[in-house]
């Protein structure tokens, strides 16, 4: 009788590890080495037990991120179930079949797609299906050192200001004798870098990247303008060597107390604002990025989003990941155990209403407002045939969005004019975009 | 006879020697500087030796707790260790039949093969990705190993025949008249004469499969994965994490630090061999 009960139990738990090992999948997830995706590779082990997968995180380096997924997923090479990607790559994948369509996740009440912020969603689809679910999403606005604005008598802006105003204000607390720059803006080359902010600094001043036709316009009066204020201003209020300089030295030159205003992400926020990382946790204010001849497209918008290749063998289970990763209680489980401040920004309505989140991030607010003042799809002064704000959401925008980066960094060194790094940059665009058909 | 050098000369040369010496070794240094420091004082600017916040062993911990060191650590070994054996077995009958059997065109297979190493890896990264994917190979160590082998291999070659070539023909002659069939001829008596060449290949050739990264980034993912990838993950767009960035490249190099500081004499000796005839 024992040896029958024995048998019994051995055989009902040798079909349960059967059955087990049968349901539970192992995924791969390609991501970068931002703090929300380490927060997340942190909190994954609960979402790990709760369903008895398993999955391996491979963390790259953004370019490198890119680089390997893009090969991957136009070789169908399944290397990845998940993929951390942005706001242009998704509909750039999207339209070409590359990712996963995710439009059933509306399907789900307990998910409550509409909670994330239509513009967000609308940002990670392409034509009309959703390829996507977001992270964090942000825009660009303008640190200030509050200490430093009182010192100098400026009240802080209550409305958009202009660049112009902007210059002046920056002329008035840029002290160098004490360490402190009036201004640090992106320099370091790259369509990812220095183009980000130079991108809607130029859609300030009326500039569009292609016209209707699609014809590059870099050598417009417009660029020339804005070409010529970005390098005045951080040729007399910047850093030295600013063509280093890209987000992530800037952030660490503001948070060190060395740098007087700074236009950038407002993801850098909740870092900024936290004591144990900042000296100037206490003193920075924010304030929407300036405008010029138009408001238009004087903030990016960008998304770190959740997508699954096309070419994954386990879609269901990397679909019921996004969902629990993107999930109102998977916010509220980073607020309870991280902090508020620690929170994703620019995702759900319902957590930007979090009176927890509120509390412990004032500047949430103000980050949801500029977000809500972004419009990928009518990003600038005149009419043009693309959307995406600091990007244009066309495969041959990275090649030239770096070309022209090194060219603008180049009249940034003083190693070119701004018309003939400008005049280059057309050629370059003019030459490419025939190249790619876009020009008869 | 040694020539005579004064006294003068030598303590210019060692004064050169050191100065040349500390700036090859200051980057390492400086590595090794950062990653007891926190990310704070890591990215002060300008930068300082000094630890303001003081010393810290956190950055290895936090590094180990986040990414598995050892699994990664394991596929470095696994690879470099068996593409640098996999090499051999291709390398030495290839370099002996070069240096002692030569053909009219051998010094332009010889060159043939060196030109590849001249051509950009990344021209023939799609490719192999196809192949890799169509044979199930893609983020699999054999798949690894095997790549790096083939792209080891002139240099094993050209290393092997360089030291084989310096062995007198005349000592195979004598073991072919005793007996010695091709495989005794290569195993019991080439071989143990080339042991110098054959060992500080084997070393040039574990440093360099151990520090490739453009192979190991492109065909690996979870699995697979070396310690060049486990480096290559403290990079970060949003955040800089210098500190961890310094202990991982520190816990990446060690290992092969160490070898090569136990291995110098012999890697040198190696290198020298039959440099004086």
């Amino acid at each position: 009788m024992k040896l029958k009960k024995l048998l019994l139990s051995a055989g009902t738990m040798a079909m349960m590890a059967v059955s087990g090992s049968a349901w539970a999948e192992e995924i791969t997830i390609a991501t970068v080495n931002n703090n929300d995706m380490i927060v997340m590779q942190e909190l994954a082990p609960k979402w790990e037990e709760a369903t008895g997968n398993k999955i391996n995180w491979v963390v790259l380096e953004e370019n490198v991120l890119r680089q390997r997924t893009t090969q991957d997923i136009s070789t169908n090479g399944g290397s990845f179930d998940i993929m951390f990607i942005g706001a242009y790559e998704t509909p750039i994948w999207g339209k070409n079949g590359w990712l996963a369509s995710l439009d059933d996740f509306a399907d789900d009440a307990a998910y409550d797609l509409n909670d994330i912020f239509q513009l967000v969603r609308n940002g990670l689809s392409a034509e009309g299906h959703l390829y996507a679910v977001p992270l964090y999403s942000e825009t660009s606005f303008t640190y200030y050192r509050s200490d430093l604005f009182e010192k100098a008598g400026i009240a802080k802006p209550t409305e958009q200001i202009t660049y112009d105003q902007f210059a002046e204000m920056v002329s008035k607390v840029h002290d160098p004798e004490n360490g402190v720059y009036g201004t640090c803006q992106r320099g370091k080359a790259g369509w990812g870098e220095n183009m980000a902010f130079v991108g809607t600094l130029a859609n300030a001043f009326g500039a569009r990247w292609f016209d209707e036709q699609w014809q590059p316009q870099l050598d417009s009066p417009e660029w020339n303008a804005a070409i010529h204020y970005y390098v005045d201003l951080m040729t007399k209020y910047g850093p030295p060597g600013a063509t280093a300089n890209g987000h992530n030295e800037n952030r660490a030159l503001f948070k060190d107390g060395k740098c007087a205003t700074w236009v950038d992400a407002t993801s850098a926020a909740n870092d900024v604002k936290n004591p144990a990382n900042s000296k100037v946790a206490d003193v920075t204010d924010f304030f929407q990025a300036p405008k010029q001849a138009t408001d238009k497209g004087t903030g990016w918008f960008w998304s770190w989003a959740l997508a699954i290749p096309a070419s994954s063998q386990k879609v269901d289970t990397a679909k019921d990941f996004l969902k629990w990763a993107t999930s109102k209680e998977y916010f509220q489980m980073v607020g309870e155990t991280k902090g508020w401040v620690a929170v994703p920004s620019g995702t759900r309505a319902s957590i930007h209403e979090d009176p927890r989140l509120l509390e412990a991030a004032p500047f949430a607010e103000t980050i949801k407002n500029a977000i809500f003042s972004v419009d990928p799809a009518d990003p600038t002064r005149d009419p043009v045939p693309y959307t995406g704000v600091q990007f244009v959401a066309i495969p041959e925008f990275q090649g030239i969005g770096n070309f022209v980066g090194q060219q603008v960094a180049a009249a940034l060194a003083g190693q070119m004019s701004v018309e003939d790094a400008l005049s280059a940059s057309q050629d370059f665009a003019v030459r490419e975009m025939t190249k790619a058909g876009y020009i008869k | 006879m040694a020539r005579a050098v004064s006294n003068k000369t030598k303590t210019i040369n060692t004064v050169i020697a050191g100065t040349l010496g500390v700036l090859m070794f200051f980057p390492i240094l400086w590595i090794i500087i950062l990653s007891f420091k926190t990310e704070e004082d890591a990215v002060r600017a300008p930068l300082e030796v000094l630890f303001q916040s003081g010393w810290t062993t956190d950055n290895f911990s936090t590094v180990q707790a986040r990414s598995d060191y050892f699994r990664h650590f394991s596929n470095s070994v696994i690879i470099s260790l068996g593409s640098t054996l996999l090499g051999l077995v291709v390398a030495i009958p290839a370099a002996w039949s070069m240096a002692f059997v030569p053909a009219r065109r051998t010094k332009d297979v010889l060159m043939w093969m060196l030109s590849t190493k001249m051509m950009p890896p990344v021209g023939v990264l799609v490719p192999i990705y196809l192949i890799f994917r169509d044979t199930g190979l893609l983020d699999s160590r054999v798949g690894l190993t095997v790549v790096l082998m083939l792209i080891n291999l002139p240099i094993i070659i050209w290393m092997l025949y360089t030291y084989f070539r310096e062995i007198p023909g005349e000592i195979l002659e004598a073991a072919r008249m005793d007996g010695a069939g091709l495989k005794e001829e290569i195993l019991y008596v080439l071989t143990p004469m080339a042991v110098p060449g054959i060992a500080s290949t084997i070393l040039l050739n574990i440093i360099l499969a151990w520090n490739e990264a453009f192979w190991t980034l492109n065909l690996t993912a979870a699995n697979a994965a070396p310690l060049t990838a486990f480096i290559a993950s403290y990079s970060s767009p949003e955040g800089l994490f210098y500190a961890k960035l310094s202990a991982a490249s520190i816990m990446a190099i060690a290992p092969i630090l160490i070898m090569g500081w136990f291995s110098q004499k012999q890697l040198v000796r190696g290198l020298t061999f039959g440099a004086v005839k």
